[in-house]
């Protein structure tokens, strides 16, 4: 099981938290403008590192916000004190 | 006193040869699991394409091959999976006499329960979709499951009471390492290169032609290539700028201590979320769904193992005193639909098998002999052509998340 940091309520384990994949992923400008594949681009596809991976985990069973976080995929060491990881990400 | 010692027994004679990998081949197959295996045999066997190499990182069959829990069965909901794993299932039946080889192929049957109202329409809809498809399926109550499964406790005062299943007869279990041994011997036969510790670490291409790969023993010149690296498809894929719908979860399994036979099937629930076989050497087989997170560790949660035992343990309570031996995980590579990615890729000369996520070993003849066809006449087979990497942009998904048999 994971130790995974809330910034809020500090280090809590795995099952506390849900996940909720790559982090920045922003919602298209203009989605009218979009045709199919990029819209379809927008919708399913991610990232998929081996190594430093920015994802989103929301602390379901405790304060039930969302924030950031560095990990590696390979070794799942995460990164303390991501820049981002206070600023709750837009759903 | 002097004793004497026996001489060894002389080594078996091997499966397949160890050749050093030539500088360039008619198709490089990348990944010696199941399926570049089988695609590799299918390409020799119906399409006489033999200058081939099987490129593989570590040793054959060592991946996601050797960590699967071995079941077989095609009761899938739409009617592109059904023709799917039903084409594999029928080449199942046949493979060992084709092969030559015992790999242990049970058809014990397999029982989906369904513990709530809405997974009772949803099964016998799917009992219905089975038939139409000509695939063996019926809805069996309760009476009829302690008949298939005694050890299965279907009494109703339990959490989540057993309020039926789906039985397939035809389906079963095979010994996964044996069937990998049976393709990489005939394939071997036919002429195909198995290259082990040969990692692919890119390609090479020239403008938006693959032309070959590099791998960590030289580059090695290819007409096509087929990608059937399983979890670390899009690690390749990235070499090249190409995006795919995938993500890699870690995917865990366990096996208890040796048993005597008292599981005659294969029981699966999604509901409670575990699915149980013996192993034809005794012990039980246990998996469940995939860890939320993506990762390429090959081990998983803890938290995920104790939810599949409890899971087990309201299925069997008889299991309650049985030890667990080992638990493993694999990398499995996730699509949005839960269906796999079968087909060309954006780059000429580059091809697609990937995006199994839990429920490749099943799969193992039929994606080996539609792939092969994919990559011997550059085109989908019918079986494979809804499985493009164009649907995610078309919208035609193939939605088999429902019918998958522990939801993931």
């Amino acid at each position: 099981m994971l130790s995974i940091e809330c910034p809020w309520c500090g280090p809590r384990d795995e099952a506390e938290f849900r996940y909720g994949g790559q982090a920045h992923v922003t919602h298209p400008d203009d989605p009218d403008a979009l045709d199919d594949a990029a819209w379809g681009e927008y919708l399913f596809f991610r990232d998929n590192p081996r190594g430093p991976f920015a994802e989103r985990w929301c602390h379901s069973a405790g304060c039930r916000r969302w924030f950031d976080v560095v990990r590696d995929t390979a070794t799942n060491k995460m990164r303390p004190g991501t820049p981002a990881a206070r600023k709750p990400v837009s759903p | 006193m002097a004793t004497t010692r026996p001489h060894p027994a002389e080594p078996p004679a091997r499966l397949w040869r160890n050749p050093e990998p030539k500088r360039a081949y008619d198709v490089v197959i990348v990944g010696s699991g199941g399926h570049g295996l089988a695609t590799a045999y299918y390409l020799a066997r119906n399409h006489g394409i033999t200058d081939v190499a099987v490129l593989e990182r570590g040793w054959l069959a060592g991946g996601n091959m050797a960590r699967n829990t071995t079941i077989i069965r095609s009761n899938y909901l739409l009617d592109q999976s059904a023709a799917l794993y039903e084409l594999a299932l029928r080449l199942w039946e046949g493979l060992e006499s084709e092969l030559d080889y015992d790999f242990l192929l049970s058809q014990r049957g397999v029982l989906n329960l369904a513990h709530t109202e809405q997974e009772v329409r949803d099964s016998r809809r799917r009992v219905f979709a089975n038939a139409l498809n000509g695939i063996d399926a019926q809805w069996v109550s309760p009476p009829e499951i302690a008949e298939l499964c005694p050890i299965l406790d279907v009494s109703p005062d339990v959490r989540y009471p057993v309020l039926g299943a789906t039985w397939q007869p035809r389906a079963g279990i095979a010994k996964h390492d044996y069937v990998a041994w049976a393709f990489a011997r005939r394939a071997d036969q036919l002429g195909v290169d198995l290259i082990q510790n040969c990692e692919v670490t890119g390609f090479t291409t020239d403008g938006d032609r693959v032309t070959g790969v590099e791998t960590s023993r030289g580059t090695i010149a290819a007409g096509r290539v087929g990608l059937a690296a399983a979890g670390r498809t899009s690690l390749l894929t990235d070499t090249l700028g190409l995006r795919l719908p995938l993500q890699s979860h870690p995917l865990q399994a366990l096996v208890s201590e040796l048993l005597e036979p008292v599981h005659p099937c294969v029981v699966m629930s999604n509901h409670v979320h575990v699915y149980c076989s013996q192993a034809h050497k005794g012990e039980l087989v246990l998996g469940a769904g995939i860890d939320s997170y993506n990762g390429y560790g090959q081990r998983g949660s803890v938290h995920v193992v104790e939810h599949q035992m409890a899971a087990a343990l309201e299925l069997f309570p008889v299991f309650a005193r049985a030890h667990v031996i080992r638990t493993w995980a694999g990398t499995v590579d996730v699509t949005p639909d839960a269906s796999p990615i079968i087909g060309p890729a954006p780059v000429e000369n580059l091809f697609l098998n990937c995006g199994w996520g839990t429920g490749g070993f099943k799969a193992t003849p039929g994606a080996g002999w539609v792939f092969a066809h994919t990559i011997a006449t550059g085109g989908p087979h019918p079986v494979n052509e809804p499985y493009g990497l164009e649907r995610f942009a078309t919208g035609a998904l193939i939605d088999e998340h429902g019918a998958a048999a522990v939801a993931h």
